[in-house]
Order: C-alpha cells, then sequence, then structure tokens
C-alpha cells in the first residue's frame, strides 16, 4: 500500500515506560538522530526519585519528551503530539498531557490483567472508549520483539529488554529518520557482547520494517532541516555543558581545574562528567560532604587553582558559611547550584527557581557575591565561562543558578573557536616589591599570590584584616572600610557584564522580566504573539548581581512589567527593593516549569485579554 | 614501598627566626601553645622544605591562630574545616608541603568527619592537634576529650559523655604516622614534629598541651619533674617499654591485655618487657598502647606509636592524572567539543 507523507514544521514527542524500560536510553538516540539530520531540538527527561519502583507502578514511570522542528526550538514543548507507553502506568501517567489529537502507540502485550492493576485502570483504557479523543496504534511490542529474535539463545528476559529499540525503529520509520547512527551507537556500546548487538540491531531494524510494510501505519511525517547558523553543532545537556564551560575555561585561563563536590541531586553529573577529564589536568575530589567540597576548593583556590564546586538547594546551605570565608579572603571559587524544588528534601528531581533569595542573601555578614543564571542548557556552556572569568578578575566567589530543567534538559550548542571564547587572564603576583596581601587594584581586586611563590609568604583567613596590609585587625573604622570595599568590588563587576537587551519594543505597555531557564518558555511564547498585535516586550536577564547598569532605565520607560518565576516572587522583590518599581508577579511552584500557553494566557490577560 | 625522605635540601640555611612572622604572639601567658610554636620553629629549618612551600592551615580555636605566627604561607580557616581546607591546597599543589594546626573540639567535634576521611585518604599532610581537652577561645566548655565527670562552664554538675581516644580514633580511620608529645617536652616535641615532618602520608600528632586558664594543670602528673617519671611511658621503637624513675617498671603482654611489671621484684626481668615496633604492620598493639589512658594505674605512652607508608591520595592523583594523558593525549580544546557526536550545519 501506498503510505503519505505529510510535512510538519515541529513535533513533541514522549517516549514513557517503566523505569527499567530504557527510555531515557531510547530518547537519547532519538536525539543524537535527530540532531545529525538537522532539526532543531530541546529534550527534557522525567524520571521519578526512586531508582527502581516497583515494575508497573505509577510512580515508576521514566518518560523522555523530545521537541524537534524546522525552525527554532526553545523548549522541550507543552504537549506531545506522540506518545509511546510502554505499559499501563505509562499511559495513565502521560495520557492528560496530550493534545487533543495526539498519537498514542502501546505495547498492547503489557495491558494484561497484573500491569492493569497495577496501574489502577479499574477497565481496560483500550478496549473502554476512554481513548476515543486520541489517535491509538496498538502494537504487540514485546511479542514481536520476542518473534524476531526467536532464534537467538539469549535469556527471555535478555530479549524482551530489547522491545525499547523496536519501538525506536518505528518511530525512525514515522518521522523518516536513518537507523544507521543507532545502529553504528550498538556497534560501540556492545562490541565485546556480540549476540546481544545482533538483537538490538534486529529489533531497531524490526521495528523499523514494521512501520514500512504494516498498514496500521498510513502516514509518514516529514520534519525538514531547521536554518541554524552556520557551524559544527553538539546535543548538550545543562550539568554536561557546565562541566564543559569548565573544562574550556581551565584550557582559556592556563590554571587547571578543580572540582570539590559531594553528590546531589540534580547535580551529581557534573561531577560525574568532570571526573572523565583527567588527561585535562581536571582535579574532582569527591569529598566526605558539602562542607568539604566547597573548603577544598577553597584550599586549591588559594595554592592557584580554578576552583569550583558544585551542588543543589540543600547543599548551597552546608556551604553557606565557607562561601563567608571565601567572600572574607576573597579568593576566586564559583558554586554552581543546580536548583530543586525545596525546601529540606523537596523535590530532588524537579526544577524550581527558589534558591535566589539564598544565593543573593544568604550568609552572615555583609557577604556580597557575584550571582549569575544560566537561561538554557548551551547557555550553561558559555555562563560557566563568564562565571571563572569574573571570578578570577575579580577574586570573588560567584554562584552560578542553573535548575534541574536545564541540568537535564538538553539542545543543540554551537561550538565556538577557542579564541572566540572571552579572555580570562591570571596574574599571579610574584613581585615581592610593594606586595600587600589586601592592596587593591583600581576595581579594588586584591592580588592572587600563591603558594611556592618566594618572598610572598603571607596568611589569610576569616578574621577581618587590616585595610591594605592584611593583618588582622579589630579597628571598628577598619571593618566599615573593608565591608564597604567588598561591596564596592562586586559594585565594579557591572563594568564587566554586557547591557540587558530588550527584545521587542524598547519601551511601552508590557515588559517581561524574567532570568534563568523560563527564558526558552518565554521566548517561544513572544513568537507565538508576534504577528497578533500584542505589545509586549522581553528582557531576560543572565546576571543578577550586580544587575546590568540599564537596567533601570529600562525598567522606567514600561508602564508594566511582568515577572514569571518558578518561586513565590523572588526576583520581584529583588527588583522592587532595588529599583522601587512596582512589578507584576506571575509565580508558579509545581516542580515544572512554565508552559509557553501558561505564558501567552499571562500575557494577554494583562493586556487586558485584547491586542492592545 | 617506596619510602624516600624529601631530600631537597633549600638553599639558603634557615634559622628559627625566619620562621617567626611580624605579629605579636597574642596568646595567654604561660599558654602551652607557645612552646608548641617555639619547637615547630626550631624544627622547620630541618624540614628540607623552602619556606615558600610551606603552608600551615588551622580552623578556629586558640590552637588556630597558629599560622599567623610563622611566616610561611598560611590560612587560617573556619571552625573545623582546616583538614578540608588543607586537602584542597596539596591537590592543587601537591609539592606544597602542608600542615594543619588544629585542637581537639576544632579537630575532633566540629571538623571530625573531616578529620576521619583525612586519614582514611591518608593525603600527605601533618596534623598538629593541641588537645588541652577544653574550649579554650569560647572561654572553658567541655570538649569531646574532656574526661567523663569533668566540671566546665558548660557542665556545671560534669560531663556525662565519654571522651574520644584521639590516638585510636587516627589510628582507626587509617592514619601512617600516629603520635603523642607534650608542650612542656620540648626536646621530645621536636623529635616527633621531625619525624612527621619526614613522614609520606598523613601523620598526626596528637599535644598535651596545658590551657592555664580553663584546664590549669589537667597534664601536670605527666608534664611535672615530681610525677611524670611514673606516669609517662616513653615509646622508642625497638626498645622496652620501661617507666619509672629509676626505669624498674616495666609492661608486659598478657595475651591481648597489657600488664605492668615490678622489675625488682625477681620475677620479672626487662626480657619480659613489651618492646615497642613503631613499624609494626597491625595494628592492635597501638589499640592496647592506646588503652592505657582508659586503665587507671597505667602509664600515658608517648612517642610515635606507629609509622607505615601506604600510597598517599595525592600521588595516586597525580599519577592517575599522568596515566590518562598517557592513554588518551593531553586534552585540547578541540578534542574536548569534538569528542562527542556533532554534526555540521552549511
Amino acid at each position: 500500500m501506498t503510505k503519505t507523507v505529510q510535512v510538519v514544521d515541529d513535533v513533541t514527542v514522549r517516549f514513557a515506560g517503566d523505569s527499567g524500560d530504557g527510555m531515557q536510553l531510547t530518547g537519547s538516540q532519538f536525539t543524537d538522530t535527530t540532531a545529525f539530520v538537522g532539526n532543531d531540538l530541546s529534550t527534557l527527561p522525567d524520571f521519578p526519585a526512586e531508582i527502581r519502583a516497583p515494575a508497573g507502578s505509577l510512580s515508576g514511570v521514566s518518560g523522555f519528551q523530545l521537541h524537534f522542528g524546522s525552525g527554532d526550538i526553545q523548549t522541550p514543548g507543552d504537549s506531545p503530539d506522540v506518545l509511546i507507553a510502554m505499559n499501563p502506568a505509562a499511559l495513565k501517567v502521560n495520557v492528560k498531557d496530550l493534545k487533543p489529537n495526539a498519537t498514542i502507540i502501546v505495547n498492547t502485550n503489557s495491558f494484561d490483567t497484573k500491569n492493569l492493576k497495577l496501574a489502577q485502570y479499574g477497565t481496560n483504557p483500550l478496549e473502554d472508549g476512554s481513548l476515543s479523543g486520541f489517535n491509538v496504534i496498538p502494537v504487540e511490542l514485546t511479542k514481536l520483539t520476542m518473534t524476531a529474535l526467536e532464534d537467538l539463545s539469549l535469556s527471555l528476559k535478555e530479549k524482551e529488554k530489547c522491545k525499547n529499540f523496536f519501538a525506536l525503529g518505528l518511530m525512525y520509520w514515522m518521522y523518516n529518520r536513518p537507523i544507521d547512527i543507532t545502529l553504528k551507537w550498538l556497534e560501540s556500546k556492545f562490541n565485546s557482547k556480540p549476540e546481544v548487538l545482533e538483537a538490538n540491531q534486529r529489533v531497531l531494524r524490526a521495528g523499523f520494517n514494521y512501520g514500512e510494510t504494516t498498514e496500521i501505519f498510513t502516514t509518514r511525517y516529514d520534519v525538514k532541516p531547521a536554518k541554524l547558523p552556520k557551524g559544527i553543532y553538539r546535543n548538550v545537556s545543562g550539568n554536561e555543558a557546565v562541566a564543559l564551560g569548565f573544562i574550556a575555561a581551565s584550557l582559556r585561563s592556563g590554571i587547571p581545574l578543580f572540582l570539590g563536590s559531594y553528590p546531589i541531586t540534580p547535580a551529581s553529573e557534573i561531577l560525574q562528567e568532570l571526573s572523565k577529564y583527567k588527561n585535562y589536568g581536571v582535579v574532582t575530589f569527591q569529598a566526605e560532604d558539602e562542607i568539604s567540597g566547597v573548603a577544598s576548593a577553597i584550599g586549591a583556590a588559594f595554592a592557584g587553582s580554578l576552583a569550583i564546586t558544585n551542588t543543589s538547594g540543600p547543599g548551597l546551605s552546608l556551604k553557606t558559611e565557607s562561601i563567608g570565608l571565601a567572600v572574607m579572603t576573597e579568593l576566586p571559587l564559583v558554586i554552581i547550584d543546580v536548583q530543586r524544588g525545596g525546601p529540606s528534601t523537596g523535590l530532588p528531581t524537579k526544577t524550581e527557581q527558589a534558591d535566589l533569595f539564598q544565593a543573593m542573601y544568604g550568609r552572615h555578614g555583609e557577604a556580597p557575591v557575584v550571582v549569575l543564571a544560566a537561561q538554557s542548557p548551551a547557555d550553561c556552556f558559555y555562563i560557566s565561562l563568564e562565571a571563572a572569568k569574573i571570578a578570577i578578575k575579580f577574586m570573588t566567589p560567584v554562584i552560578l543558578l542553573t535548575d534541574g530543567y536545564l541540568a537535564f534538559g538538553s539542545e543543540p550548542l554551537k561550538i565556538s573557536n577557542f579564541e572566540e571564547l572571552p579572555e580570562i587572564n591570571v596574574e599571579f603576583r610574584t613581585e615581592k616589591e610593594g606586595f600587600f596581601p589586601y592592596l587593591r587594584d583600581e576595581n579594588l581586586v586584591r592580588p592572587w599570590a600563591i603558594p611556592g611563590t618566594p618572598g610572598l609568604e603571607h596568611r589569610i583567613g576569616g578574621l577581618e584584616k587590616k585595610d591594605v596590609i592584611g593583618n588582622i585587625s579589630y579597628d571598628p573604622i577598619n571593618h566599615e572600610i573593608m565591608v564597604k570595599n567588598r561591596k564596592e568590588k562586586i559594585d565594579n563587576v557591572q563594568k564587566e557584564i554586557p547591557d540587558l537587551i530588550v527584545d521587542g519594543e524598547q519601551e511601552g505597555e508590557l515588559l517581561i522580566l524574567s532570568w534563568g531557564s523560563t527564558y526558552g518558555a518565554i521566548k517561544e511564547a513572544m513568537r507565538n504573539l508576534e504577528n497578533t498585535g500584542h505589545k509586549v516586550s522581553h528582557a531576560h536577564l543572565r546576571f543578577i548581581n550586580p544587575f546590568p547598569k540599564n537596567l533601570g532605565d529600562i525598567l522606567k520607560r514600561f508602564k508594566n512589567v511582568l515577572i514569571p518565576e518558578l518561586n513565590l516572587g523572588q526576583m520581584a522583590t529583588l527588583i522592587r527593593s532595588t529599583y522601587l518599581k512596582e512589578v507584576l508577579q506571575f509565580n508558579k511552584v509545581q516542580g515544572q516549569t512554565f508552559k509557553v500557553a501558561e505564558i501567552e494566557n499571562k500575557i494577554i490577560e494583562v493586556l487586558g485579554g485584547n491586542n492592545g | 614501598m617506596d619510602n624516600k625522605i624529601n631530600e631537597l635540601v633549600p638553599e639558603v640555611k634557615y634559622t628559627a627566626k625566619d620562621f617567626a612572622s611580624d605579629l605579636d604572639v597574642k596568646w595567654c601567658p604561660g599558654c602551652g601553645d607557645y612552646s608548641i610554636l617555639a619547637q615547630v620553629q626550631r624544627t622547620s629549618p630541618d624540614f628540607g622544605e623552602k619556606r615558600e612551600n610551606m603552608v600551615w592551615v588551622s580552623g578556629i580555636g586558640c590552637s588556630s591562630r597558629f599560622p599567623y605566627y610563622m611566616n610561611t604561607y598560611g590560612f587560617h580557616g573556619i571552625h573545623g574545616r582546616a583538614a578540608a581546607i588543607a586537602t584542597g591546597v596539596k591537590l592543587a599543589n601537591p609539592k606544597l608541603q602542608v600542615w594543619v594546626a588544629t585542637g581537639d573540639g576544632d579537630m575532633l567535634s566540629i571538623g571530625g568527619n573531616h578529620f576521619i576521611h583525612a586519614c582514611r585518604k591518608n593525603i600527605n599532610m601533618k596534623i598538629l592537634m593541641f588537645n588541652n581537652r577544653i574550649y579554650g577561645l569560647t572561654k572553658g566548655q567541655y570538649s569531646p576529650t574532656s574526661e567523663k565527670g569533668m566540671i566546665t562552664k558548660s557542665s556545671p554538675y560534669g560531663t556525662v559523655d565519654f571522651p574520644f581516644n584521639p590516638i585510636k580514633l587516627a589510628t582507626g580511620s587509617g592514619a601512617t604516622f600516629v603520635a603523642r608529645s607534650l608542650d612542656r617536652d620540648p626536646k621530645h616535641l621536636q623529635e616527633v614534629i621531625s619525624k612527621a615532618a619526614k613522614h609520606k602520608g598523613l601523620a598526626f600528632i596528637e599535644v598535651f598541651q596545658n590551657c592555664p586558664i580553663f584546664n590549669d594543670g589537667v597534664y601536670f602528673p605527666l608534664t611535672e619533674k615530681e610525677t611524670k617519671a611514673d606516669n609517662v611511658i616513653f615509646l622508642e621503637h625497638g626498645k622496652p617499654l620501661l617507666f619509672g624513675a629509676n626505669k624498674d617498671k616495666g609492661i608486659k603482654l598478657d595475651g591481648l591485655d597489657p600488664v605492668i611489671i615490678d622489675l625488682n621484684d625477681g620475677k620479672h626481668s626487662v626480657n619480659d618487657c613489651w618492646v615497642h615496633d613503631e613499624f609494626d604492620d597491625n595494628p592492635t598493639r597501638v589499640f592496647l598502647l592506646a588503652r592505657f589512658t582508659d586503665i587507671s594505674g597505667f602509664p600515658t605512652p608517648i612517642g610515635v606509636f606507629r609509622q607505615f607508608n601506604k600510597p598517599t591520595y595525592d600521588e595516586e592523583y597525580v599519577k592517575q592524572i599522568a596515566q590518562i594523558k598517557e592513554k588518551k593525549g593531553v586534552g585540547t580544546y578541540e578534542k574536548l567539543m569534538l569528542s562527542n557526536h556533532t554534526w555540521e550545519v552549511n
């Protein structure tokens, strides 16, 4: 029979199954192939906090969402067009998120009494008509997989494990993508297990051919390559991009990278990733606790390394006292906080932006630090270089905020040439003449004099220092001078950071002011509203302390300022107190980021429900 | 195991004075810390290390003011974190000789976790722990080494908790050099510090230190002339365990129980005594020695309980980096960014 090919601009696909079903792997393979054929894309995994919740249960469902298209893609997509549900629980958990008329590909073999009961279905949804609003495609995924592997000597369990590749093959057929990238990947993955390799490759082909030959599938979809800027790309998650960014910063600055770290969700991948790069001279110290993670980094900074520590909210709380020490000793240090739902253990695998106050103010005493926030997975690379540059240039701790959504989400990163990266100059003090540990330059930055340098032996620490000289001083006037010096030094960072850019009209009715990972959703919402006549502009903050110097002027030029954020209004409070400007809040604290539609609707609501 | 002592000889011959910073020392008059500082400054010229390569790191407490008085690189940290900060210094530059000055509260209470893990990892650094069995800087609360029942400002009716035995703790945690000395025995303290300086691996020295203000005299039975001989037993490698003014009392081992013997009783001779083996692989005897302070009537052992060699964390790390560089080639930006799956957009 002939199959029709329908061209579409963008598609959102969600793979969902048991946490042992290999959905993350399936999703990342689909992502790699999709990137290779030239689509723009954005991905987001969604997995439970439990490693292996009981098989078939609702809490054990693991998902991977991919949004790809021929245009500019900024988010993993609000609602899937296609759901691949490997079992009843996966269907139940995900069906509510689907677009009307979405396609659901189900593994019918898993819809037995036991699994239906585990998924808390009273009746079989495939038979009771409850899915009538969707295009349901039933596939005997398990059976077809087993049949394809009949003659192999693998155990039944091993054979069944291949079924995710049947689903993947089918999706490759449906979206007209080549299977050879995954075939090749399988070769490298299983080169020591020829039979497992054969099984997976065979099942992948079987899935693809199943789409081609069966009559269930009548339509294939074509998503043309996106018009991305020329260059070489790779797909990166936010955590991966942070790791790459700091290695690049180490290469750019010429000093070795030191990471002091303690495992914590969702930040551990930064430690894991960096630990692979020993041939770059990277030292990853997996410490006994969060405090040792930051304290060892402070020691390494004192000794001349590019020192960083990574964590999430609870870990940042533990590191707080030590960050105060880094403020006092004026050493370069980057603290990466991959924010998650809090307080306390909260929602460890979910996203939130509620550590902003902690980053800004969570220390005793007057202890200003630089605060930056990444806007997308790929931006995690560039902002890490910025963080390293500022920390070194200003001899200061820098808190870099990312979040769970950025950490696990992925998108293509355009690879810059080495020469295009920001310059990071390191000048260790070696001159004995006129050396004082707290003698400041025009930006109020003190010298970095590291152990091993003859003639510059000196002592620093947490006690207040005599201005310039650096010896202990309890003098009241001196203390105030030093407090002000430390504050003014951070203010001077403003000279380094670019002006804030307003997207859209430069003045008018409504400005959306955002920060961090909400960038993508807002950007897509703005684009959707572009030709609807709504008068709205957008500015996105990557530099939070200090703010860009033109922010105050921008705020004055708009009648209303709306701040969407994944907390109860922390940035809104910051803006109000800094600029005495009333702002509108749009807050969501559900462990999930904004949907594009939520932003659009809010903008329309603020504008009075009309087109301006 | 390669146990070469650092043989680097500085070009300049230092004296004790070269290690004194220009700050006035501000401990209380009569504090045992003065003696410890003096012994460190006296022995430092013989460490075989250039002054600029020495780093003293500390936490918080009276003892932790120590780095300010040493004319080396110094880092006065925050409460309990000295071992963690020092670890970072050492890993960032393994060529540095890293020392930690700390107290019983700083290292065993708030810093306990960092202490045991530094020992476990065998970070090549030296920890000098001033044990005065009291919180001095905060003015007199009991510490994790205060004897049970001790009356302090925070235990007016006596403490009900049991103290740590630092020698057992360090040994159990894997420290590769464990020793004890006395603030009031300068010569002995110098010997122990010099030995620790030459040890490759984590060296832990517990120094019994008098706090004249909040815990005055707690060690006088061990340090004063009239009582010292009967209460202290000096550990010397290869020598029998003897004590007493006339060295006529000894320790013998009865199974796993140490027993005090009288060499004048006609039944025992020096040949019955336990002979100290500083390089014993087996830590069992260290625990038996460390227990002496818990048994009434037993002398307190002073000296090097044990030293042995195993690879240090920092040398293993350096080795691993070199191996991976050899295997994968030195990393470059191009390799970094293009190593994973990439594609080109034209």
